[in-house]
Parts: C-alpha cells; sequence; structure tokens
C-alpha cells in the first residue's frame, strides 16, 4: 500500500489527507474543543474528524441568518448516528434511543435510509454525554460516517427469517472486522485511559486502514433477493445472498455503486453495482477486506470528488478489479449465480415467519415524533417496553417490530390501534415507496428542503394518480436536498434533487428493482413545474401501460426519457 | 500635482520652481529623488536641521512616489472556495508586480475600513436564489445599507462566479459592481460574469486588472492633498435642555429565539452631532410614554386629546395627547404626587389615607397614575390642574456601548427591555419597550451625551483590565473594546459575562469571538446560570479563577463592574474580598481596605444601577 501511496503524494493531496495524517489517528484537538465555553462549535479541522466519530456539526439554518444580524454565533449542534449493523436493535435499546432523544437532541429519531439512529440538535455540551448513554446501550457511533467503511446495511427481512438471522450476523462480523482500530473514540467520549502511540507505525494502530484511512467513505449492504430494499447496487460493495435448498449458500459480488454527484460536475455521477462474480459465504470478510484495501490504495486521494470507489472501478475497469482482488485473494471467484429481485421498496403490515410475528410499519421519512395528531413517538415507547423480540430499521427508512410472539402480538396490536400507528395501508403506492433525506433546517449540505416538503408534494401528485387511477400503484418516489444523495434518488422512479430553494431537479426512468439509474427530465423547477411536467406523464401511464408495467419502465417505452445504462452515461 | 504657499511648506519662490521641474520627472526619477532627500535628511538630522527641510523631505515621501502605493485590497465571497482560490491567485500575481496588497474574506474584513481602502477587487459567488454567500452577507448588507460610506476615491473591478441554470446568474457580483458604483468608486475594469467553466474569463478579468492598474501607474497621479478645513472646535451644541435629535440606524433584539430576555441592539446617528465621548460615558435618552396608556387615562376622564394645554410656565401649549405622551411622566407615582392628587381629586378616601403612616410608600410601590384613578376616582378634574402635579417625562441614561473613535459618527446603546407584571397588570418600562416595540430605523430620539468621570478606562498598555459586566452591563466594556482596538493597543484584558443561556443571551457573541482571536481581548469567562443544574453567575468564576485574579491584581489590575447593583454588584465584591483573602492570605478587615485603597486609587470603578 505504502508505495501507491507514495506515487500519489508526489502530486497535489486533498486536505482532508493532511488533516487525516496530522490527527493521530483521529484525535485531533476534539476533546480540547469540547471544552471551550466561548463557542458552541468546534474547528473547522475537527469537525471533518468528527465524523469518524459519527457526528457531524451542524446548524439551525432556520435561523441562521437572523442570529448573524443578532451577532450571535450560528445555533450550531450536533447530529450522531448511531451505528446499527443490519438496523437490528433490542427494545432496552430502543428506549436508550428515546431517552437519548428528549433528554440532550431535539426530541425526535431519525430511522436513516443506511439503518442507523440519528440525533439532531445535540448541543456541544451534551454531546459526551450522549455518546456515554448510547453506549451504555451497548451502541457505538465510531465510523458510522468519515472516510471509512460505514454501517453495513442488511435486508430485515422478516418473513424469511432462518435466512436473516444468518445474514444479519455477516453483516455485523464484517463491520466488526472494518472498523477503525484506534483508541481516539474511546479516549474522547468515553474517558478511557490515553494510550500514547510511541511508534508511529500506522499498520500497528490501523492494520486495514493505516494513518490515513480510506480516500472516501465506504458503503457496503447485503441484499436478500427477491428484495432488493438495501438497494444493492447503491452500495460501493454489495453482497446479494444466494440461496440454495433453503440454506445461504454465499453471494454474488456487486461492485463500484454510489449515489453522490456534484451539480454543474459532469465528471462526477451516480453509479450502479456491477457483479464481478461469486463467493462462498466463508469468505465474505475476506473478500470486503480485499476490496477495501484495493480501494484504499488506488482510490483518487488527490480529488474528493473523484474519490469514491465507483470512480476507482471506472477508471481502472471491472476487470482490472477482478484480477486485482484474486490476486490478493489468492484464489478465484466463482461464476456470477443465478438471482432475481422484484423490488426495493417495503412489505407493510403483519407477516409470519419461523413461529414469530413481525409488523412493518410506515414511518414518513423514517422521522418518529410525537405530533398533535400521530403520537408516534410514544407509541413505541409503550411498544418497546413490552416487546420482547426486537427491532428492525429498513433500508426504507421504515421500522420492523419482530419477532414478537402469539401473546404479545395481541398487546402489541393493541397499543398500535390505541395510537392509530399505521402500516400505510390507507396511503398510496406512491407515499408507500417514498423516502427523503433530512435536509434543512440542521443539514449543511442542503440546497432545498426534502423532508419536510416531500409529504405535502406527494399530496399533489397523488391527486393526480386519483385522476389517473394510479393511487394503489406502487411507484418509487424519493427526493434529496443536495447531490450527495442520501435517499438514493438516482434509483428511483421520480426523484428530485435540490437546487436553490424550492428549485429541483426532476428525474425519471429509475428501476422498479432500485437496478436503473433515472435520467434528468427537468432542470431547476419549482412546485408548479414539476406537477404541470408529471400530470400528462401521468395520466399517459394510467391509459398506456402494460399490464405490471412498472412507471420506471414505461416512461422509457413511451420515449419520455432516454434508458441509462451506466453512470456514465447519466449526464449524457 | 501643483504645490501652493497653502498646501506645501515652501516659500513662492520654491514653490514656482518645484513646480517646474515636477511634471517633468519620470516615476523613477521621483522615487530617486526622494530617496536622495531621505538619505540627505539623516545624514544631516545628525548635524541639526532646521524644520523645514525634514518636511519638505517627508512631504515628497508621502506624496510623490507614484500610484503603485496606492494600496489594493482583494474580498472574497466564497460558496465553494473558487472565489478564495481566485482571490489568492490575483494576490500572487499583484505581489509579483509589487503592488501592496492586502487579501481577505469577507467575513474577516471590518466594514468600518472600507472607507480607508483605495483600489479595491472582489471575488464573489452567488449563493442560491442570486443570494449573497453566507461568508458575505454581512459585507453585502452592510454596503447596500443607510450606513455605507461614500467611495469617492475608491477604484475597483469585480468578478463575478456563478452557474447559468440559476434565473439569478452572478446576482451577488452584478449588486457589488453597481452598488460600488453607486457609492462613487470608478470601476478600473468591466466586471466578469462567470458560468460553471470560470478559469478563462477569471483569467482575462485578471489580466484586465493588472494592464488597468500598469496604466494608471504610468499616468502622473494629480491627487491633490486635501486641505481639510479646521475641525470646529468642541463647543457643545447640545445638551439635555437643547437635545440632538438622532436617527435610528438599527435597532435589534440581541437575544436569539427562546430566550427569557429581550436585549436591543440600538445604532443611532450622530452626523453633525459634533461632540465626542468616551468609552464609560454614557448617552441620555428622551421617551415617549405608550400611547395605549395616554388613551386609557384619555379615557378614564372623558377628556378630548384634542384639547390645547399648557405645558409650562412659559405659557406653551400642546394637544393634551401629545402633552401626556412626551411631556409628562405618568407611569410612576411619587410621594408628592399623592400629596397634591388628595387635594385635587376631590377623594375622601384618597384624603384620609394619604395621612396613614407608611400608606403612600407601600401603595406607589409598581402602581401608576392610572392604579391610582382607578382606586380613587377624581370628580371633575381640568386637565391642567392634573398637569400640575405631574413631573415632566425624565430622559434615561445608558452606558454607552461604542466607541467614538471606532465609530465618529454613531452611537451604540444596550437596552434590556423591562417588562414585569404588578397588582394584576403587566407593566413595561417607558424607554426600553420604546425601543422594543415602538421604534424603527429611520425614526428620531432626542438624545444627549453625559459624561461619566467616575467610569474611566486606561489608554495605556502597561494596565491590566478586568472587567466585570454580565446583562446589559457589558455595554461599557463593548466600547472600550472598539476603542482598544482602533488605537491598537496591547495589553492584557479580561471580561466576566454572565446571562442565562449560553445559547441566546451571549450578548455580541460573535465580537467578542473576534476580539479574542485578534488578542484585543486576552481571556473571557462566562457563566451561564440556567444551562446547569447548579446556578453559576460572575462571582462563582471570579472564585474558581482566583489564582489568576489575585495574580492580576498584583500586576495592578484595574477592576470595572457594570450592571444590576443588587443581585450583582454586591457579590461581586464579595468575590473579590475572597479572591484577596484566598490568594493574598488578608484577613476581611484588611481586604475590605485593600479594596477601598482600589477605588481611591481609581482601580476599582462601578457602574451600578
Amino acid at each position: 500500500m505504502t508505495e501507491h501511496n507514495n506515487t500519489l503524494l508526489s502530486e497535489k493531496l486533498d486536505e482532508m489527507e493532511r488533516i487525516k495524517t496530522d490527527s493521530n489517528y483521529l484525535r485531533g484537538t476534539i476533546a480540547e474543543g469540547l471544552e471551550d465555553g466561548i463557542t458552541g462549535a468546534i474547528s473547522a479541522e475537527d469537525t471533518k474528524l468528527l465524523k469518524f466519530h459519527g457526528s457531524y456539526q451542524q446548524d439551525d439554518r432556520d435561523l441562521r441568518d437572523e442570529r448573524r444580524r443578532q451577532k450571535l454565533e450560528p445555533a450550531y449542534s450536533f447530529m450522531i448516528r448511531v451505528r446499527v449493523p443490519g438496523g437490528t436493535a433490542t427494545p432496552e435499546q430502543w428506549l436508550a434511543m428515546d431517552d437519548i432523544a428528549d433528554e440532550y437532541a431535539n426530541g425526535t429519531l431519525k430511522l436513516t435510509t443506511r439503518q442507523a439512529f440519528q440525533f439532531h440538535g445535540i448541543l456541544k455540551r451534551n454531546l459526551k454525554s450522549s455518546m456515554q448513554n448510547i453506549n451504555s446501550a451497548l451502541m457505538d457511533s465510531l465510523a458510522a460516517c468519515g472516510d471509512v467503511n460505514r454501517n453495513v446495511m442488511c435486508n430485515p427481512n422478516p418473513y424469511q427469517s432462518e435466512i436473516h438471522q444468518e445474514v444479519n450476523d455477516l453483516a455485523g462480523g464484517i463491520s466488526d472486522y472494518l472498523s477503525p482500530r484506534t483508541g481516539a473514540y474511546h479516549e474522547i467520549w468515553l474517558d478511557e485511559e490515553k494510550i500514547l502511540d510511541t511508534r508511529d507505525d500506522s499498520e500497528e494502530v490501523e492494520p486495514i486502514y493505516g494513518k490515513t484511512y480510506l480516500p472516501r467513505k465506504f458503503k457496503i449492504g447485503i441484499a436478500v433477493p427477491p428484495s432488493n430494499d438495501i438497494d444493492v447496487y447503491s452500495q460501493d460493495l454489495g453482497f446479494i445472498a444466494i440461496i440454495e435448498n433453503g440454506e445461504l449458500t454465499g453471494f454474488n459480488i456487486s461492485i463500484g455503486g454510489g449515489m453522490g454527484m456534484t451539480h454543474g460536475n459532469t465528471d462526477t455521477y451516480p453509479q450502479v453495482g456491477r457483479v464481478i462474480g461469486y463467493c462462498p459465504k466463508d469468505k465474505v470478510k475476506e473478500v470486503a477486506e480485499k476490496i477495501v484495501t484495493i480501494q484504499r490504495d488506488y482510490g483518487n486521494r488527490t480529488d474528493r470528488k473523484q474519490a469514491r470507489f465507483k470512480y476507482t472501478v471506472d477508471a481502472k475497469g471491472v476487470d482490472w478489479i477482478r484480477e486485482e482482488l484474486n490476486n490478493r485473494l489468492g484464489w478465484e471467484l466463482h461464476g456470477t449465480k443465478d438471482f432475481h429481485f422484484d423490488h426495493n421498496g417495503d412489505r407493510y403490515g403483519w407477516t409470519k415467519g419461523k413461529g414469530r410475528w413481525h409488523f412493518t410499519l410506515f414511518i414518513q421519512n423514517g422521522r418518529v415524533k410525537d405530533t398533535e395528531d400521530y403520537q408516534l413517538k410514544t407509541a413505541l415507547r409503550e411498544i418497546a417496553d413490552i416487546h420482547t423480540g426486537d427491532f428492525r430499521l429498513t433500508p426504507n427508512q421504515n421500522l420492523v417490530i419482530a419477532n414478537v410472539t402469539d401473546q404479545k402480538k395481541k398487546q402489541i396490536q393493541a397499543i398500535i390501534d390505541k395510537y392509530g400507528v399505521t402500516d400505510g395501508e390507507n396511503y398510496s403506492g406512491l407515499r408507500r415507496n417514498s423516502m427523503a433525506c433530512v435536509a434543512f433546517p440542521t443539514c449543511g449540505l442542503a440546497m432545498a428542503e426534502s423532508e419536510r416538503y416531500l409529504p405535502s408534494l406527494i399530496n399533489k401528485i397523488e391527486e393526480i394518480l386519483d385522476e389517473a387511477g394510479l393511487n394503489e400503484e406502487e411507484i418509487t418516489i424519493r427526493m434529496s436536498g443536495c447531490p450527495n444523495g442520501c435517499s438514493r434518488p438516482a434509483l428511483a422512479e421520480i426523484a428530485f434533487i435540490g437546487k436553490a430553494p424550492d428549485k429541483y431537479n426532476m428525474y425519471l426512468g429509475g428501476g422498479f428493482t432500485g437496478n436503473r439509474l433515472n435520467k434528468l427530465y427537468k432542470e431547476n423547477i419549482g412546485e408548479k413545474e414539476i406537477l404541470e411536467s408529471l400530470r400528462p406523464i401521468i395520466i399517459k401511464y394510467g391509459k398506456e401501460r402494460y399490464e405490471g408495467e412498472h412507471f420506471g419502465d414505461f416512461v422509457i417505452r413511451a420515449g419520455i426519457i432516454e434508458e441509462v445504462h451506466s453512470g456514465q452515461d447519466f449526464h449524457s | 500635482m501643483q504645490l501652493t504657499v497653502t498646501n506645501s511648506p515652501f516659500n513662492e519662490e520654491q514653490t514656482e520652481k518645484i513646480n517646474q521641474i515636477l511634471p517633468t520627472l519620470t516615476p523613477e526619477q521621483k522615487i530617486w529623488f526622494s530617496g536622495y532627500l531621505t538619505a540627505n535628511q539623516q545624514s544631516e538630522a545628525k548635524i541639526g536641521i532646521d524644520a523645514p527641510s525634514r518636511e519638505v523631505a517627508e512631504y515628497l515621501l508621502n506624496t510623490e512616489i507614484p500610484s503603485k502605493t496606492r494600496e489594493i485590497t482583494i474580498l472574497y465571497g466564497s460558496e465553494t472556495g473558487n472565489a478564495q482560490s481566485i482571490a489568492e491567485t490575483l494576490e500572487g500575481r499583484l505581489k509579483e508586480n509589487e503592488f501592496t496588497v492586502k487579501l481577505s474574506s469577507m467575513e474577516n474584513f471590518k466594514p468600518k475600513d472600507l472607507k480607508k481602502v483605495q483600489d479595491l477587487f472582489i471575488i464573489s459567488a452567488t449563493h442560491g436564489e442570486g443570494e449573497p454567500p453566507d461568508n458575505a452577507a454581512t459585507f453585502h448588507e452592510f454596503i447596500h445599507g443607510r450606513k455605507a460610506p461614500k467611495l469617492s476615491d475608491l477604484r475597483y473591478s469585480v468578478l463575478a462566479l456563478g452557474d447559468q441554470s440559476y434565473e439569478f446568474f452572478c446576482q451577488t457580483g452584478k449588486d457589488f459592481d453597481e452598488r460600488l458604483e453607486a457609492l462613487g468608486g470608478e470601476r478600473l475594469s468591466p466586471r466578469v460574469d462567470c458560468d460553471l467553466d470560470f478559469d478563462e474569463p477569471a483569467e482575462k478579468w485578471m489580466e484586465g486588472i493588472l494592464s488597468s492598474l500598469a496604466d494608471s501607474a504610468a499616468s502622473v497621479s494629480t491627487s491633490a492633498a486635501d486641505t481639510e478645513s479646521a475641525q470646529s472646535s468642541n463647543t457643545q451644541k447640545y445638551s439635555r435642555t437643547n437635545p440632538y435629535r438622532a436617527e435610528v440606524l438599527e435597532n435589534i433584539n440581541l437575544n436569539g429565539r427562546g430566550s427569557n430576555k429581550e436585549v436591543r441592539h440600538i445604532e443611532l446617528s450622530l452626523e453633525d452631532f459634533g461632540e465626542s465621548f468616551e468609552p464609560g460615558d454614557c448617552l441620555g435618552v428622551f421617551p415617549e410614554n405608550d400611547a395605549r396608556i395616554v388613551d386609557q387615562l384619555l379615557e378614564t376622564f372623558g377628556w378630548n386629546p384634542e384639547t390645547d394645554v399648557e405645558i409650562n410656565a412659559d405659557g406653551e401649549t400642546l394637544p393634551l395627547a401629545e402633552a401626556l405622551t412626551s411631556r409628562f411622566e405618568i407611569t410612576k407615582l411619587t410621594k408628592p404626587l399623592l400629596i397634591k392628587a388628595a387635594e385635587i381629586f376631590g377623594n375622601t378616601a384618597l384624603k384620609e389615607v394619604v395621612n396613614e403612616e407608611g400608606w403612600i410608600q407601600s401603595y406607589i410601590e409598581g402602581r401608576d397614575l392610572i392604579d391610582l384613578i382607578g382606586d380613587f376616582p377624581a370628580a371633575d378634574l381640568h386637565p391642567e390642574t392634573l398637569l400640575q402635579i405631574l413631573r415632566k417625562l425624565p430622559a434615561r441614561e445608558y452606558s454607552i456601548a461604542s466607541s467614538y473613535k471606532a465609530n465618529p459618527d454613531e452611537v451604540h446603546l444596550t437596552v434590556g427591555a423591562v417588562r414585569y407584571n404588578a397588582h394584576d397588570r403587566d407593566r413595561s418600562g417607558v424607554c426600553s419597550v420604546q425601543f422594543a416595540e415602538r421604534i424603527e430605523p429611520g425614526d428620531t430620539v432626542p438624545v444627549y451625551v453625559k459624561k461619566n468621570p467616575n467610569f474611566k478606562f486606561p489608554f495605556n498598555e502597561e494596565t491590566p483590565v478586568i472587567m466585570i459586566g454580565p446583562g446589559t452591563g457589558v455595554a461599557p466594556f463593548r466600547a472600550y473594546m472598539e476603542e482598544r482596538e482602533e488605537l491598537e493597543l496591547e495589553g492584557k484584558t479580561w471580561l466576566f459575562f454572565g446571562e442565562q443561556h449560553f445559547t441566546t443571551d451571549f450578548l455580541y457573541q460573535t465580537e467578542w469571538q473576534s476580539w479574542l482571536k485578534d488578542g484585543v481581548l486576552s481571556r473571557l469567562d462566562l457563566a451561564f446560570s440556567r444551562d446547569t443544574d447548579e446556578k453559576i453567575y460572575v462571582q462563582h468564576r471570579i472564585e474558581q479563577n482566583s489564582k489568576e485574579f489575585y495574580q492580576w491584581l498584583n500586576e495592578g489590575a484595574a477592576l470595572y463592574v457594570c450592571g444590576d447593583e443588587k443581585s450583582m454588584a454586591k457579590d461581586v465584591h464579595y468575590a473579590i474580598r475572597t479572591v484577596l483573602e484566598k490568594e493574598g492570605g488578608l484577613s476581611e478587615e484588611d481586604a475590605e481596605s485593600y479594596l477601598l485603597q482600589l477605588k481611591k486609587d481609581k482601580r476599582y470603578q462601578r457602574d451600578v444601577y
């Protein structure tokens, strides 16, 4: 690895590489910054290192201008993302998260598109206590963000539980295996004794990552067909479970997917992963490690906008990567095995598997909160109080109350009824398949609203769907406040990416199973134009679609939008 | 340039000769000549040179070096860092060409320095729907606001970065370009608007600048030395009896959303006021009563608001409503007022109670004229009879929060809105709530400056200064910091500030942060009483830092306390005494006499209220 990184050093490395190098394995001056009572922020360099600890510094952007006039610094607060491999949490952990939300955060929980818990609005002086409470619940936020492997996603499929437990264990195993080894997290947040690095030997501290970690974030997800709920093609590294005779035998391997791009820079684009072969299930960790090290050694460290693994794959070619991987493994990948995906959304309501019940409920944009009309947070707290199974955060920001016994089912159903907790049955197919990222007011990257706006936009699109008789039709719709694409918009049948307040780029034609990228249909448009553009297309779809034809497929067949085969054609 | 006897130290014969030679000199010759004179002057100085020739040398040195001596300022407003990197490139090019260049983000540039800028190059991105980027917002607002200075001496050029797919393409750059022209600036080379692919147009823009600068450097600078008219002598035009009507420039709530407090930051214009002030001085403001209370009073009595009434012994008259609004105190009761009211109200109950021992004292607490006429109705009272027993509406005096030296045309106040409930009615401070609710920028208020000889700050670099000013008590310390910054004073300063909540109540937070960063303020200790389970106040911070506090006192530190007397100044005094006892081993008595001596030495001054 050092060989490759040295050649790169001759070019001008991105500033972030220096910050990582100088950080003493992600310590920086975070601990000192927390003690500084003059500001609610930490230093700019520390904010970048803090991401590796699972926290972003943010500020309330609704108040930014107002406070500037008031001679007050921005209303800084911190987001903490709690890693939940495979999205599985115990009722005790749920209660702990609920407590933290009330005591230190803004009283809500966000279930993320990568099956993590997210807290928003934590003040600097409460950051450490929040981290400690998370730790007491046997969870952590280490590597939930930053240039490392992130939360490993996994299908939380409740109706094939035999396979699920095994796959979920593997997700946890990969997550642990690829976790940073630095003691920084424990020292800073948990007051553990500082271990001095007397030897400046990076492989000693971080055997997989080294001193500068990865060039950029790295995402891994495991899908269990026929569900592609984790959007395996959006992952830097995706595993597709292969089940033969009811047994999990191994995984197809997909590489080089990713959502992020930058407006106006056509060298950046979303990309779908390419399946390069198959490995037996006992080789999964090894394959993950070798692919991570390929990215570590060959990923672009001079331009962060070209640093995701997808660009490494596209620059080197899929074949080259496969060969390099085979070399590093010392054995060859097997040929790809057959599999089939039906959908990438969630299946709601009660299901039964392995003698237990599972209830998937619909949570609009993953936001768990109480409002006057809908006491969702209180309801889930009451369920957690009596639940003996577990909770599963889905990749579509929903929640499964899983492994419910026959006796508990009645009690839980009573709470569901009492609070009117919904499985989305009364919602349109469009809303049930919707996702939005956080965006305003807390996300520093947002250019336009997302979570606060999508529900009302869907209301208006539903009027058109009603008219076309398509209310029940399942259509994926996703919105992101910026082109980084946390809600994986590039794979939706209808997608919106924010450009400026109230202005969006509209994309059409993604695949219903998450297998195909969409394409830009209209640029920089507001709500009026969004509705005017969608209206004739939806009406036409209602009249002319083939049986079972999904919206994304139809708009391509009807010639409304061109089919995208690869991210490299996304802008063409 | 044309020298005359009046704008130079030369006599007629000398100016004539110099004027003949000067226009024929090339810039290089002039530089050589001035260097020659300077060198000569230095050697002559050793043997004792007479004043005029020294002035000659300095005069030439200061004015006649060609226009490369115009200082260049580059400001950038960056969204993604592009503007900053172009700015840095331009800085490099200009320096290669031996120009003097200052580079700064708009955020770090102090708006008040704009009037000193000579050549200005702006590179600015545009945010979202045509707004300035966050780090350009303050500067953008400043130059578009009423406080923007005339810039007739300024030369400038703007590079605008943007994205054609947006409706308001390059809007912020266009704003700067137009506004600088409107303020009197001369456009040195035309604005260039760049789309996402900015490299080439940016390059052209920089070339344009360099060639314009080269052209103007070649032509001889002809800027005439300003013969500034002698400053008018410091005669006091305005006073308490003849207040100045100051226009309100700004009126901002300094407390963030969710605060229990409302402290207004008021900026008033002092254009043509002609009087200076020092940190520690006060500004008197004549308030007006709330019209709602005046109306209620008129209604209770059944009086016509338009009736003309005599308002003083000179026979001056005003309509009744106006008189009650702006001339008489109606929100406070006094002992003489009650005694006279008992005479004129014709209310027997009132007549009886006023003679009861201690009754007046307890009654007037928290009550006003409306309570009085409600409790003791008056029979058939003539307005002028009432006015005769009312006090004149007094001025409120506020510790000035700005430095005259830094902002001679303005005065700033820090005014806490007073609101409370007493005897089942919501009540509010006349002046503070007038600022909070009834005064807008553009309105005027009658003001005068009141010197405060008992709150004077040191302006040497040797004396460390400790300032204790929680809440609105921080106002004079802001003035002092502004002044130290303007005077570029080095030296040790330490502020103790406290309020309820860090997030919403840290008054002037960003200014303190920036003074701390620049070293104008050396230490800042904060106490936010409601952020922690246990209430922490400034006096606790003093005790917690007793060692350093004592050390500063030993180094000759001067102590300043400003703010609430009852709940703060007393406790702070005890805290300082505790420091002396703990760190200096003094007895309570000795510590008190130490503090007494400090007061005598003017090293312990208080402005408490």
